[in-house]
């Protein structure tokens, strides 16, 4: 599991290399990269930074994963959650940041 | 490297749960001591809680008293626990708690305002966030002075007394000399000491934080500081593949762990953190694998709250349902155990502390995950003992100087992350010994490989094997500060499998199946094992201290602390 950076998009704002717990995303030539894509812990805290939604998150096939690729976007309270299915189909998933977990 | 020297009067090391708490405390209860939080990340997302967390795990609900959190987890531990810190830690869990909605954390309450609970000892939260909750708060303190990516590698101790630590800057490359009138440290517990469950691609995906790398232990077990029950390793039943958390699914919606064939397992093996692993591992050796969490059946309004849970803490679980496309009504959630994590908050392993959260040295505190004797602190444990430890560093402190940390100690460490960096390029790199190790550990010293179990002659050869590969690592090579950063990564977490592998030996008994099983000695031994088996590295060898259990009602303090 890891994450890809579209480059085109990437403003080279910081954001995401700020704030990765395992420092492993680095700024180069004005472009976010991420220099140990193996050591990804898959917390997603770098794609929920990212103004541009250029920062996406996968599931690896060792553990299952089938392609599909995972932003977030964020407006007041709502953090939707993005899931690219390889097929083109997108699964939002709605998180109401004010509203507690059921279970 | 540029050197630079740094004086405070309370150094933290490591801007986690922990340590965020302690700074917020200091600054509440004594505003004019000036501290600095040293983190290797950054403290927004840092550590175990970077993803988010699910539940408040640790509360003391409504008709519940203190006491009884402490008898749960003397049960759960099966007597190995220090009752004084496990008392001292729930009595703030409260508090505690109250004070994290109040920096913003979404706690679920009914109509009347009262906390939901789950069970006995849970509160329902939205946890996404609580990480950047606790870092906004610490970041607004004016005598706190956080400095991100920092990674510190060293204490420097005196007569043992701490005067504070040295470390380096991975993005700047600046090496710190660090003084300080006391230190916590709270650089949470170790990951990565054995082969995970996905070594390939996704070896990163394990449960505790793969950046957690033992750094506080090594520290204080280079310096010379006990510690407690080591051997008592955490092992995680979770989701497979994602290594999700499964407290939702078995409190949550009440799934059972079922074998293959359907059948309710867990009342077999009985219901301690450790026999529900251990109960998973022998279903499978005996061929009633896989087994699962019983979801199968539940309600469509349940599949949808599990997906958002899921992804308020652990949003790959969420993904592998929406990919699979089979929700957990429809499948039962597949688990195993994970590679054994050293974790104080979960079991006891770490510090040996007095219920001030003193270490063996004086002015060091620990806190959180790095401190031993008092497991199940989970999150509000952990911002209980942050506030324990600072308040007493805080109280130490009064009428201290800053003690001297001399250019030529400063030069010692300084050479030694130099020496990395400039070196001729060895034939093998941190990765390939960190491989090794990870290898080393799984086959000899009770990883998955042979279903966590052990016998002394594996452990002897383990050691063996990790003392060479700390004199292979002694010429490792280092590109970059990040580089430099993963060198010291690897030697912290072999000083820990040394130590670990010690405590295992000594605890000549079995006690907890899965967390320390020795075949050798495959039953408990209450006669010589109702004791506390401690550490300490004398003159360069690990030496053994058993200590006796601290009774109920007792209050542990450090008597016979040498300085
Ligand atoms: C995935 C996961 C889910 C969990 N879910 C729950 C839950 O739902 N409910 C609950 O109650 N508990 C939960 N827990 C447990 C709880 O989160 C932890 O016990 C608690 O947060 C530990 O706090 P800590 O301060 O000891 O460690 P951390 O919060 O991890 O802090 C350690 C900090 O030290 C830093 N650090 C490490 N080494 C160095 C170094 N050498 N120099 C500088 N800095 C360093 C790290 O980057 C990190 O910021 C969960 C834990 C994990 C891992
Ligand atoms: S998902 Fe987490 S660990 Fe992985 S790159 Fe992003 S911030 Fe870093
Ligand atoms: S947050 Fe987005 S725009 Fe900013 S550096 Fe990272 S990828 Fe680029």
């Amino acid at each position: 599991m890891s994450i890809m950076i579209d480059s085109i998009k990437c403003v080279g704002c910081g954001k995401c290399a700020a704030v990765c717990p395992g420092s492993l995303i680095r700024i180069e030539e004005k472009k976010a990269v991420i220099k140990y894509p193996k050591d990804c812990w898959g917390c997603t805290s770098c794609i929920k930074e990212c103004p541009v939604h250029a920062v996406k998150f996968y599931l690896g096939a060792d553990i299952g994963g089938q392609g599909s690729l995972v932003h977030t976007e964020e407006s007041g309270d709502i953090l939707r959650w993005l899931i690219e299915h390889p097929d083109g189909r997108v699964t939002e998933i709605d998180i109401n940041r004010k509203e507690s977990n059921k279970y | 490297m540029k050197s630079e020297k740094l004086t405070t009067d309370i150094l933290i090391i490591g801007g986690g749960t922990s340590g965020c708490y302690g700074a917020l405390t200091i600054a509440e209860s004594f505003p004019d001591v000036k501290v600095l939080i040293c983190e290797k990340a950054n403290i927004k997302r840092s550590g175990c809680l970077a993803a988010g967390v699910n539940a408040l795990n640790a509360y003391i609900t409504e008709g519940r008293k203190p006491q009884d959190y402490v008898d749960y987890a003397r049960k759960d531990a099966d007597g190995i626990v220090r009752g004084d810190l496990l008392l001292t830690m729930s009595e703030l869990l409260n508090e505690v708690t109250e004070r994290l909605e109040k920096l913003g954390l979404v706690i679920l309450k009914d109509e009347n305002g009262k906390y939901v609970t789950r069970g006995n000892r849970n509160l329902k939260i939205n946890g996404e966030n609580i990480k950047p909750i606790l870092a906004d708060a610490v970041n607004a303190l004016p005598n706190v002075t956080v400095m991100n990516r920092v990674n510190i590698t060293d204490f420097s101790v005196s007569d043992n007394v701490i005067k504070g630590a040295f470390g380096f800057g991975i993005d700047s490359g600046i090496f710190y000399t660090i003084e300080a009138k006391a230190v916590i440290v709270a650089t949470g517990g170790a990951a990565g000491l054995y082969k995970p469950n996905n070594p390939g691609f996704s070896r990163h995906k394990m449960w505790y934080p793969p950046f957690n790398t033992g750094a506080g232990y090594a520290m204080g077990i280079k310096s010379g500081a006990e510690m407690t029950t080591l051997e008592m390793r955490f092992i995680a039943l979770r989701c497979k593949d994602t290594i999700a958390p499964t407290g939702t699914l078995a409190q949550g919606v009440g799934a059972k762990q079922v074998n293959s064939l359907g059948e309710v397992y867990e009342t077999k093996y009985g219901l301690t953190t450790s026999q529900r692993v251990y109960g998973t591992v022998m279903e499978n050796i005996e061929g009633r694998g896989p087994c699962y969490l019983r979801t199968e059946g539940i309600t469509p309004e349940q599949d949808e709250s599990l997906l958002k849970a899921y992804l308020n803490m652990a949003p790959s679980q969420t993904i592998k349902w929406i990919e699979s496309g089979k929700m957990p009504s429809q499948q039962n959630v597949e688990i195993e155990g994970t590679e054994p994590y050293i974790v104080g908050g979960h079991t006891a392993g770490g510090y040996w502390v007095d219920t001030n959260r003193q270490t063996t040295i004086t002015g060091l505190y620990a806190a959180g995950d790095v401190s031993g004797g008092c497991p199940q602190k989970y999150v509000t444990g952990a911002l209980a003992e942050g506030k324990i430890a600072a308040l007493a560093a805080a109280e130490y402190i009064s009428g201290r100087t800053v003690p001297e940390i001399t250019e030529s100690e400063t030069a010692v460490y300084l050479s030694e992350a130099e020496k990395y960096l400039s070196g001729p390029k060895p034939r093998f790199t941190y990765e390939q010994l960190e491989e090794a190790m990870q290898t080393v550990m799984d086959s000899y010293a009770g990883g998955i490989k042979t279903n966590y179990r052990f016998n002394e002659k594996q452990l002897t050869l383990a050691d063996e094997k990790i003392l060479m590969l700390m004199k292979l690592s002694d010429d490792l090579h280092a590109e970059s500060f990040h580089e430099l950063m993963f060198i010291y990564e690897l030697r912290e977490r072999l000083i820990v499998c040394r130590s670990l592998i010690a405590h295992l030996k000594a605890r000549k008994e079995t006690r907890w199946h899965s967390f320390a099983e020795n075949l050798d000695y495959p039953d408990r031994d209450d006669k010589n094992f109702s004791c506390y088996v401690n550490s300490k590295l004398v003159d360069g060898e690990i030496k053994i201290i058993k200590r006796e259990l601290v009774g109920e009602g007792q209050i542990y303090e450090h008597n016979d602390r040498q300085h």
